[in-house]
């Protein structure tokens, strides 16, 4: 968390207090976003774009915190298929976050903070969050909202609770519901932060951070966004700088030494906390179950809003199955939505990744 | 519509203005960027191919890429006003599952599909002995997606047989519209209009 203090992250804070699903409400929010090209006099060009589990705002350009490109630096940009010289983009932090946003990490009311006395979020809160933003920003309908993974959800969620705010929703590689799968994958992870001493309960703000146990966390959630086929073609059984195998525990394998790197970097940028409310507010979404058990209730309210919704066919994590199950109850309300299973073989991380044929239904669907 | 097959020329000609149109098969869309934007229609697609709905998707039709011989059933009845089921028929595992769901999401359909029994192809059967290869059917019998081949003759006697009301039908050979006599011999295609 360190690199994360020095950033001087453009935020709003809402002027109302946030009501939450959980009957609590959060005063104070900050809402940390940016915003890419220009905003049309009318207003009439701006798309939001939600982000996925540890994204950030920093959707393309240089990200500040990382230094690295932008997350979706291929897809949102000059040119791009999100392309800023027509849209205004616009792509802000989710609450419960940790790049600027009021999350676990935020100071509480005292003056230390939130840590577990954070409000347990949902998918709905976060995109609350982001219509009052919108509300503060003075923009009243967006061209179109656009998400991947848990970026998606929110996606969907905006069409079920705020039909009234867009025109279009993109929703790639996501689904209504967490499976009992996510939810139990989501859970091994909460649990390795859990079971680091360092954790202490949340507060650890003033000490050592539980950076084993978000690690560990991380690896797993890692393994879930790459297909068997993208890992075996990255890594096989090959080993890490090495000859044979060491008849040891160390990372014999590129795979291992892979995955450590990646569970150790993610420390660098991610507030353990965050990911436990996070994953957290992923895994009570199910869209029909807040809309009275039906899904195709959820969407009545946005019968003329375009839909378009991609999924992939080597994401096992959010499956062309759980996307069918939102087509079905789009076309149960004749809501006009365009569906494609696209071929690409990284798994749930394909949304993130070189897939042309992603690149010219993203460009097409926004018109 | 002139750069329409002239089959989907004529169909986009019958769909009624505005009319909420179903497509089935619609491939990236040709008949459904006519109907929306020349007949004001409302129209939705299936298609089984991702590329031609990516296709389809990019030029801004609401395209669900899907196996209409399962997929059909997941929409309402009666939820449009025209079925359109362009050359696709003879591919289906089920013709007739799949004309009852076109009859039953919509209340009435347009049907087109080509006539095995068109004069040239009984030629090359008869002189050859093998399955006849042409220019709208250039598949092999082992690589070739129409697995119910079917005559003018034979549908007339399908939709008979299942109380279906035919409406209007209109043929095609060489390229154009010809008229309805001897059409089983002449007609290298069929266009049917049909409702319960």
């Amino acid at each position: 968390m360190a690199t994360t203090t020095a950033i001087d992250f453009r935020t709003l804070v809402l002027d109302q207090p946030l009501p939450l699903d959980s009957g609590r409400e959060l005063a104070g929010v900050e809402v940390a976003y940016e915003t890419f090209g220009e905003l049309a006099a009318d207003k009439s060009n701006a798309v939001l774009v939600f982000h996925a589990l540890t994204g950030d705002q920093f959707v393309a350009g240089t990200n500040p915190v990382t230094g690295k490109p932008g997350w979706w630096e291929r897809m949102v940009g000059p040119g791009k298929p999100i392309d800023t010289n027509r849209f205004h983009v616009i792509c802000a932090n989710v609450i419960g976050s940790c790049l600027g946003s009021t999350g676990p990490a935020s100071m509480g009311p005292g003056g230390k903070p939130y840590a577990m006395d954070f409000p347990v979020i949902t998918i709905r809160d976060m995109v609350r969050a982001q219509m009052a933003m919108l509300d503060a920003l003075g923009i009243e309908r967006l061209h179109a909202v656009v998400g991947g993974s848990m970026g998606g959800m929110q996606a969907l969620s905006c069409a079920a609770n705020f039909p009234e705010r867009t025109d279009r929703v993109l929703a790639i590689a996501t689904t209504a519901r967490h499976s009992a799968q996510n939810i139990a994958f989501h859970e091994m992870g909460r649990q390795a932060i859990m079971a680091d001493p360092n954790w202490q309960g949340g507060d650890y703000y003033d000490g050592e951070a539980p950076t084993k146990g978000l690690a560990v966390a991380r690896m797993a959630a890692h393994i879930t966004y790459l297909s068997e086929e993208g890992l075996t073609a990255k890594f096989g059984r090959r080993l890490q700088d090495r000859e044979a195998k060491s008849f040891g525990f160390d990372a014999d394998f590129q795979v291992e030494s892979y995955l450590r790197y990646q569970g150790i970097s993610f420390t660098d940028r991610f507030d353990a906390n965050s990911y436990l409310y996070i994953t957290r507010a992923m895994d009570y979404f199910d869209l029909a179950e807040e809309h009275g058990g039906l899904l195709a209730d959820a969407f009545r309210g946005a019968k003329d809003t375009r839909f378009c919704l991609v999924s992939f066919d080597t994401d096992w994590l959010y499956t062309t199955a759980d996307m069918r199950e939102v087509v079905h109850a789009l076309n149960a309300v004749a809501a006009p939505v365009s569906f494609v299973e696209l071929s690409a073989p990284y798994g749930h991380d394909s949304f993130l990744l070189d897939v042309p044929a992603l690149d010219r239904v993203v460009e097409g669907f926004l018109g | 519509m002139s750069s329409l097959r002239p089959d989907l020329a004529r169909i986009a000609s019958l769909v009624p203005q505005g009319a909420r149109v179903l497509d089935v098969g619609c491939g990236s869309g040709d008949l459904m960027q006519v109907l929306e934007t020349e007949r004001g229609c409302d129209a939705r697609g299936i298609e089984i191919d991702a590329e031609e709905v990516a296709r389809a998707v990019s030029r801004g039709l609401s395209v669900v890429q899907g196996d209409a011989n399962r997929d059909l059933a997941d929409y309402p009845d009666g939820a449009f006003d025209v079925a359109v089921l362009s050359q696709t028929l003879q591919t289906a595992q089920r013709p007739d599952w799949l004309l009852d769901q076109l009859l039953r999401v919509g209340r009435e359909a347009f049907v087109s599909f080509p006539n095995f029994a068109y004069w040239r192809m009984r030629l090359s059967l008869l002189k050859d002995g093998r399955m006849p290869i042409s220019r709208h059917l250039p598949a092999r019998w082992y690589d070739t997606a129409n697995i119910h081949h079917l005559t003018i003759a034979d549908f007339r006697e399908f939709l008979a047989e299942r109380g279906v009301q035919v409406k209007g039908s209109w043929f095609f050979a060489a390229g154009r519209e010809i008229g309805g006599g001897n059409a089983n011999w002449r007609a290298e295609h069929a266009v049917f209009r049909l409702s319960r």
